[in-house]
């Protein structure tokens, strides 16, 4: 850690905040591990950059999205995996898959969306479930780094789930029907301009909120931690058993909510699929 | 320097919100499986449904307050 901030003449605290900031951030450095701690494998920034109207857009392939390329290649080795042994009773790795499955679609998918809908929307869910689990944990492994705690990362999945949400919502109730929704049956007819204003906003308050959650539950569990490790670089060596049993208990918390935010973000987008796609009563 | 201590500020006053909500929630979770232990479960995932939530909306202010802060 020390090394990333070699530079003579900076106070501590600034370099601790330097080390902070180039763990959580993106960056163009893939960190492996080696024999003098951790060699530095420097990417290209400059890759895959384009200029599209007027906006800077850069594609090249930084730490997160190696990240992202790992987690989605440790799933399609767990789909690989699990494959042959799909039968009535699993054996093996393929019933802990299971586990996680059934556990979507009975506690998730058919308590909020019934039966039939959720037929159609629960590998969705499960897709969205186990990458975002992957991405949270694979930031707790060292050497590694939190892809969704990068706000593009988290905005992308959101936005994915929005599309969803109204795409349900307009294939179950028509292109135009869909709209007439907006405001419910029962608002007297001076109310419904404003019904109409506050569910538009809810639309994109909703995915929005969602993508806010994600990316600060992340980015707060490694910030907490990242400054309990720079305080012993503060305050000496005197302070480390507290710091480092308190950092501790903090990962096992980090883990906690790795699972738990994954779950959120599966049951609210399956929460507001199934507003739109429940039958009416 | 003044950016520095509202984020400061800000950051101790979301956490009291959040706390309290969150303290509420697990109040009334506690009283509802005390009444009936055999709700447990069901009571036992609104209850963390919710408090993700709150935590949610408490860790938007706390999202404000590091930009405040490395500003």
């Amino acid at each position: 850690m020390v090394e990333h901030v070699a530079e003579v003449g900076k106070s501590v605290g600034e370099k601790v905040k330097d080390m902070i900031l180039h763990h959580i951030t993106n960056g163009w450095d893939w960190e492996l591990p080696s024999s003098e701690w951790a060699t530095p494998v420097h990417l290209d920034p400059d890759m895959w950059r384009f200029e599209l109207i007027g906006i800077d857009i850069n594609l090249s392939i930084s730490r997160h999205v190696i990240m992202m390329i790992i987690a989605a290649g440790l799933l399609v080795l767990m789909g690989l995996l699990v494959r042959r042994k799909v039968a009535l009773i699993p054996k093996g790795f393929a019933s802990v898959v299971e586990g996680f499955v059934l556990f979507i679609r009975n506690e998730i998918a058919i308590p909020t969306m019934g039966e039939q809908a959720s037929r159609k929307y629960t590998s969705f869910l499960c897709t969205t479930f186990f990458f975002i689990l992957t991405c949270n944990l694979l930031g707790l492994v060292p050497y590694g780094s939190t892809a969704t705690g990068n706000i593009s990362v988290t905005a992308g999945l959101a936005f994915m789930a929005f599309l969803t949400i109204q795409f349900a919502g307009m294939r179950k109730m028509g292109f135009f029907g869909y709209f007439g929704h907006l405001v419910p049956h029962g608002v007297p007819w001076w109310l419904a301009p404003v019904m109409v204003i506050v569910e538009l906003l809810g639309i994109f308050a909703k995915p929005f909120a969602l993508c806010v959650r994600l990316f600060a539950n992340m980015t707060a569990g490694h910030v907490v931690m990242l400054s309990l490790i720079g305080l012993i670089f503060v305050m000496g060596a005197a302070i480390s058993p507290v710091t480092v049993g308190f950092g501790i208990f903090m990962y096992v918390l980090e883990i906690f909510v790795a699972f738990l935010q994954a779950y959120i973000f599966t049951m609210l987008t399956s929460l507001f699929i199934g507003l739109l796609v429940a039958t009416e009563h | 320097m003044l950016a520095h201590l509202a984020a400061g500020i800000g950051a101790g006053l979301a956490v009291i919100g959040g706390a309290y909500g969150i303290g509420r929630i697990a109040e009334g979770a506690m009283h509802g499986t005390a009444r009936q232990p055999s709700a447990s479960g069901d009571i036992r995932t609104s209850m963390i449904i919710a408090a993700a939530l709150i935590e949610g909306v408490t860790l938007f202010a706390e999202v404000v307050c590091i930009l405040m802060a490395l500003k």
